[in-house]
Protein backbone atom coordinates (compact mmCIF):
# COMPACT_ATOMS: atom_id res chain seq x y z
CA UNK A 1 0.00 0.00 0.00
CA UNK A 2 1.19 3.50 -0.76
CA UNK A 3 2.04 6.16 1.77
CA UNK A 4 -0.63 8.45 3.13
CA UNK A 5 0.84 11.36 1.17
CA UNK A 6 0.55 9.33 -2.00
CA UNK A 7 -3.06 8.52 -1.10
CA UNK A 8 -3.90 12.16 -0.52
CA UNK A 9 -2.21 13.22 -3.75
CA UNK A 10 -4.14 10.55 -5.62
CA UNK A 11 -7.38 11.81 -4.11
CA UNK A 12 -6.64 15.48 -4.84
CA UNK A 13 -8.01 15.08 -8.37
CA UNK A 14 -11.82 15.44 -8.64
CA UNK A 15 -12.17 12.62 -11.20
CA UNK A 16 -10.13 10.23 -9.07
CA UNK A 17 -12.08 11.23 -5.99
CA UNK A 18 -15.24 10.52 -7.98
CA UNK A 19 -13.92 7.10 -9.00
CA UNK A 20 -13.09 6.26 -5.38
CA UNK A 21 -16.55 7.41 -4.25
CA UNK A 22 -18.10 5.28 -6.97
CA UNK A 23 -16.04 2.22 -6.02
CA UNK A 24 -16.91 2.74 -2.37
CA UNK A 25 -20.49 1.82 -3.30
CA UNK A 26 -19.64 -1.08 -5.59
CA UNK A 27 -16.89 -2.52 -7.72
CA UNK A 28 -16.90 -1.59 -11.40
CA UNK A 29 -15.32 -2.56 -14.67
CA UNK A 30 -13.18 -0.10 -16.60
CA UNK A 31 -15.87 0.27 -19.27
CA UNK A 32 -18.51 1.00 -16.62
CA UNK A 33 -16.29 3.76 -15.29
CA UNK A 34 -15.76 5.11 -18.81
CA UNK A 35 -19.56 5.32 -19.22
CA UNK A 36 -20.13 6.72 -15.77
CA UNK A 37 -17.57 9.53 -16.06
CA UNK A 38 -17.99 10.17 -19.80
CA UNK A 39 -14.23 10.10 -20.34
CA UNK A 40 -12.08 8.14 -22.78
CA UNK A 41 -10.73 4.76 -21.77
CA UNK A 42 -7.06 5.93 -21.76
CA UNK A 43 -7.98 8.82 -19.46
CA UNK A 44 -9.81 6.54 -17.03
CA UNK A 45 -6.97 4.03 -17.21
CA UNK A 46 -4.37 6.65 -16.35
CA UNK A 47 -6.45 7.74 -13.34
CA UNK A 48 -6.78 4.10 -12.29
CA UNK A 49 -3.00 3.69 -12.56
CA UNK A 50 -2.48 6.53 -10.10
CA UNK A 51 -5.04 5.10 -7.69
CA UNK A 52 -3.55 1.62 -7.94
CA UNK A 53 -0.04 2.91 -7.30
CA UNK A 54 -1.27 4.68 -4.19
CA UNK A 55 -2.69 1.36 -3.02
CA UNK A 56 -6.24 2.68 -3.02
CA UNK A 57 -7.68 0.29 -5.58
CA UNK A 58 -6.94 -3.09 -7.07
CA UNK A 59 -7.73 -4.40 -10.55
CA UNK A 60 -8.41 -8.04 -11.18
CA UNK A 61 -9.14 -9.76 -14.44
CA UNK A 62 -12.53 -11.48 -14.53
CA UNK A 63 -13.15 -13.22 -17.86
CA UNK A 64 -12.47 -10.55 -20.51
CA UNK A 65 -12.88 -7.53 -18.25
CA UNK A 66 -10.86 -5.86 -15.55
CA UNK A 67 -12.78 -5.27 -12.35
CA UNK A 68 -11.74 -2.36 -10.12
CA UNK A 69 -12.24 -2.51 -6.38
CA UNK A 70 -11.51 -0.15 -3.55
CA UNK A 71 -8.76 -1.32 -1.22
CA UNK A 72 -9.97 0.58 1.78
CA UNK A 73 -9.73 -2.41 4.12
CA UNK A 74 -6.31 -1.62 5.46
CA UNK A 75 -6.97 2.09 5.92
CA UNK A 76 -10.26 1.24 7.63
CA UNK A 77 -8.63 -1.38 9.81
CA UNK A 78 -6.02 1.07 11.03
CA UNK A 79 -8.53 3.82 11.70
CA UNK A 80 -10.91 1.45 13.56
CA UNK A 81 -8.03 0.22 15.68
CA UNK A 82 -6.87 3.76 16.47
CA UNK A 83 -10.42 4.74 17.41
CA UNK A 84 -10.61 1.84 19.84
CA UNK A 85 -7.15 2.54 21.20
CA UNK A 86 -8.08 6.18 21.68
CA UNK A 87 -11.28 5.29 23.52
CA UNK A 88 -9.55 2.82 25.84
CA UNK A 89 -6.81 5.32 26.66
CA UNK A 90 -9.25 8.19 27.05
CA UNK A 91 -11.39 6.07 29.40
CA UNK A 92 -8.31 5.47 31.54
CA UNK A 93 -7.29 9.12 31.35
CA UNK A 94 -10.69 10.32 32.59
CA UNK A 95 -10.25 8.19 35.68
CA UNK A 96 -6.71 9.53 36.03
CA UNK A 97 -8.09 13.09 35.89
CA UNK A 98 -10.35 12.29 38.85
CA UNK A 99 -7.60 10.53 40.78
CA UNK A 100 -5.21 13.44 40.29
CA UNK A 101 -7.88 15.83 41.48
CA UNK A 102 -8.25 13.78 44.67
CA UNK A 103 -4.49 13.56 45.18
CA UNK A 104 -4.19 17.29 44.64
CA UNK A 105 -6.51 18.08 47.55
CA UNK A 106 -5.32 15.73 50.29
CA UNK A 107 -6.54 17.98 53.10
CA UNK A 108 -10.16 18.15 51.97
CA UNK A 109 -10.39 14.47 51.05
CA UNK A 110 -8.10 12.12 52.95
CA UNK A 111 -7.80 9.13 50.63
CA UNK A 112 -5.10 7.01 52.20
CA UNK B 1 -8.86 18.44 29.44
CA UNK B 2 -8.77 17.88 25.71
CA UNK B 3 -9.33 14.21 24.78
CA UNK B 4 -6.32 12.06 23.97
CA UNK B 5 -4.85 12.59 20.50
CA UNK B 6 -3.70 9.53 18.64
CA UNK B 7 -1.40 9.65 15.63
CA UNK B 8 0.72 7.27 13.56
CA UNK B 9 3.95 9.02 12.59
CA UNK B 10 5.10 5.89 10.72
CA UNK B 11 4.22 2.24 10.05
CA UNK B 12 5.56 0.91 13.34
CA UNK B 13 4.58 3.43 15.98
CA UNK B 14 1.53 4.98 17.56
CA UNK B 15 1.69 8.19 19.59
CA UNK B 16 -0.92 9.15 22.21
CA UNK B 17 -0.86 12.66 23.70
CA UNK B 18 -2.86 13.96 26.63
CA UNK B 19 -2.52 16.72 29.24
CA UNK B 20 -3.49 16.50 32.90
CA UNK B 21 -4.37 19.27 35.31
CA UNK B 22 -1.79 18.30 37.91
CA UNK B 23 1.93 18.88 38.47
CA UNK B 24 4.44 16.35 37.13
CA UNK B 25 5.30 14.71 40.50
CA UNK B 26 1.67 13.77 41.06
CA UNK B 27 1.14 12.40 37.54
CA UNK B 28 4.42 10.52 37.95
CA UNK B 29 3.12 8.83 41.10
CA UNK B 30 -0.09 7.80 39.34
CA UNK B 31 2.02 6.08 36.66
CA UNK B 32 4.62 4.45 38.88
CA UNK B 33 2.81 3.42 42.09
CA UNK B 34 0.91 0.18 41.58
CA UNK B 35 -1.82 1.10 44.07
CA UNK B 36 -2.55 4.28 42.14
CA UNK B 37 -2.14 2.83 38.65
CA UNK B 38 -4.72 0.11 39.23
CA UNK B 39 -7.28 2.74 40.21
CA UNK B 40 -7.29 4.35 36.80
CA UNK B 41 -5.73 1.96 34.29
CA UNK B 42 -8.71 -0.38 34.18
CA UNK B 43 -9.44 -0.41 30.48
CA UNK B 44 -12.96 -0.45 29.03
CA UNK B 45 -16.09 -0.21 31.20
CA UNK B 46 -16.75 -3.44 33.06
CA UNK B 47 -13.09 -4.38 33.26
CA UNK B 48 -10.88 -4.26 36.34
CA UNK B 49 -7.19 -4.67 36.97
CA UNK B 50 -6.80 -7.46 39.55
CA UNK B 51 -3.04 -7.81 39.05
CA UNK B 52 -0.82 -4.73 39.07
CA UNK B 53 2.69 -5.44 40.26
CA UNK B 54 5.54 -3.20 39.33
CA UNK B 55 9.08 -2.44 40.36
CA UNK B 56 9.28 0.98 38.76
CA UNK B 57 13.00 1.39 38.33
CA UNK B 58 15.43 0.79 35.49
CA UNK B 59 15.81 -2.98 35.16
CA UNK B 60 12.69 -3.69 37.21
CA UNK B 61 9.79 -5.76 35.92
CA UNK B 62 6.03 -5.38 35.94
CA UNK B 63 2.98 -7.48 35.47
CA UNK B 64 -0.48 -6.16 34.68
CA UNK B 65 -3.60 -8.21 34.24
CA UNK B 66 -7.11 -7.15 33.31
CA UNK B 67 -10.35 -8.96 33.82
CA UNK B 68 -13.79 -8.58 32.29
CA UNK B 69 -15.85 -8.93 35.44
CA UNK B 70 -18.95 -10.17 33.65
CA UNK B 71 -17.40 -12.92 31.50
CA UNK B 72 -14.27 -13.68 33.55
CA UNK B 73 -12.12 -13.14 30.46
CA UNK B 74 -8.57 -12.17 31.32
CA UNK B 75 -5.47 -10.98 29.53
CA UNK B 76 -2.35 -9.16 30.55
CA UNK B 77 0.85 -7.35 29.71
CA UNK B 78 4.22 -7.83 31.26
CA UNK B 79 7.68 -6.50 30.66
CA UNK B 80 10.79 -4.81 31.94
CA UNK B 81 11.61 -1.19 32.59
CA UNK B 82 14.45 -0.22 30.26
CA UNK B 83 14.78 3.34 31.49
CA UNK B 84 13.12 5.14 34.38
CA UNK B 85 14.09 8.77 34.93
CA UNK B 86 12.10 10.29 37.76
CA UNK B 87 9.57 12.90 36.65
CA UNK B 88 10.84 12.67 33.06
CA UNK B 89 10.37 9.37 31.29
CA UNK B 90 9.52 5.71 31.57
CA UNK B 91 10.52 3.25 28.89
CA UNK B 92 9.50 -0.36 29.10
CA UNK B 93 9.09 -3.47 27.00
CA UNK B 94 5.66 -4.99 26.70
CA UNK B 95 4.70 -8.59 26.05
CA UNK B 96 1.14 -9.66 25.60
CA UNK B 97 -0.16 -12.50 27.73
CA UNK B 98 -3.28 -13.89 26.05
CA UNK B 99 -4.71 -15.24 29.31
CA UNK B 100 -7.97 -16.99 28.48
CA UNK B 101 -8.85 -14.51 25.80
CA UNK B 102 -7.77 -17.14 23.31
CA UNK B 103 -6.32 -14.71 20.80
CA UNK B 104 -2.63 -15.38 20.36
CA UNK B 105 -0.38 -12.63 19.21
CA UNK B 106 2.96 -13.31 17.62
CA UNK B 107 5.88 -11.04 17.20
CA UNK B 108 8.52 -9.48 19.36
CA UNK B 109 7.86 -7.41 22.46
CA UNK B 110 7.05 -3.81 21.69
CA UNK B 111 8.41 -0.75 23.45
CA UNK B 112 6.32 1.78 25.32
CA UNK B 113 7.78 5.18 26.18
CA UNK B 114 5.94 7.60 28.43
CA UNK B 115 7.33 11.13 28.59
CA UNK B 116 6.26 13.74 31.12
CA UNK B 117 6.56 17.41 30.30
CA UNK B 118 6.12 20.13 32.90
CA UNK B 119 3.65 22.76 31.72
CA UNK B 120 3.27 24.74 34.92
CA UNK B 121 -0.11 23.88 36.38
CA UNK B 122 -0.48 20.91 34.06
CA UNK B 123 1.53 18.03 32.69
CA UNK B 124 1.78 16.89 29.08
CA UNK B 125 2.11 13.13 28.74
CA UNK B 126 3.26 11.59 25.47
CA UNK B 127 2.98 7.83 25.13
CA UNK B 128 4.74 6.18 22.20
CA UNK B 129 4.16 2.54 21.34
CA UNK B 130 6.83 1.22 18.98
CA UNK B 131 6.40 -2.17 17.36
CA UNK B 132 9.35 -4.20 16.08
CA UNK B 133 7.86 -4.23 12.57
CA UNK B 134 4.78 -3.29 10.59
CA UNK B 135 3.77 -6.98 10.69
CA UNK B 136 3.87 -6.90 14.48
CA UNK B 137 1.75 -3.79 14.56
CA UNK B 138 -0.79 -5.42 12.24
CA UNK B 139 -0.81 -8.53 14.37
CA UNK B 140 -1.42 -6.42 17.44
CA UNK B 141 -4.37 -4.82 15.66
CA UNK B 142 -5.93 -8.23 15.24
CA UNK B 143 -5.20 -9.34 18.77
CA UNK B 144 -6.81 -8.90 22.11
CA UNK B 145 -5.14 -5.57 22.58
CA UNK B 146 -8.37 -3.89 21.56
CA UNK B 147 -10.60 -6.05 19.38
CA UNK B 148 -10.58 -8.97 21.79
CA UNK B 149 -11.98 -6.82 24.52
CA UNK B 150 -15.13 -6.66 22.42
CA UNK B 151 -15.63 -3.26 23.78
CA UNK B 152 -18.61 -1.34 22.66
CA UNK B 153 -17.55 2.10 21.62
CA UNK B 154 -21.03 3.58 21.95
CA UNK B 155 -21.34 2.18 25.44
CA UNK B 156 -18.04 3.75 26.37
CA UNK B 157 -19.12 7.08 24.94
CA UNK B 158 -22.27 6.90 27.06
CA UNK B 159 -20.31 6.05 30.17
CA UNK B 160 -17.91 8.90 29.54
CA UNK B 161 -20.75 11.34 29.04
CA UNK B 162 -22.38 10.19 32.27
CA UNK B 163 -19.05 10.36 34.07
CA UNK B 164 -18.42 13.92 32.93
CA UNK B 165 -19.93 15.41 36.04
Amino acid sequence: MGSLNQSFAALADPTRLGIVAHLARSEATVSQLVDRFALTQPTITSHLNVLEEAGLISRTRVAQTRVCRLRAEELNRISDWLTQLQSVFEGNYRRLDKLLQELNQPQSEKKK
Amino acid sequence: MKPAEVSTPDDTSVVIKRSFAAPVPLVWRAYTEAELLKQWCQGPPGWSMPVCEMDSQTGGTYQWRWKDDSSGTEFGFQGRFLDVVEHRRIEHTQVYDAGNLGIPMGGKPWIVTVEFQDAGESTHVTTTITFASKEDRDSSMESGMTDGMEMNYQQLERTLTLAKD
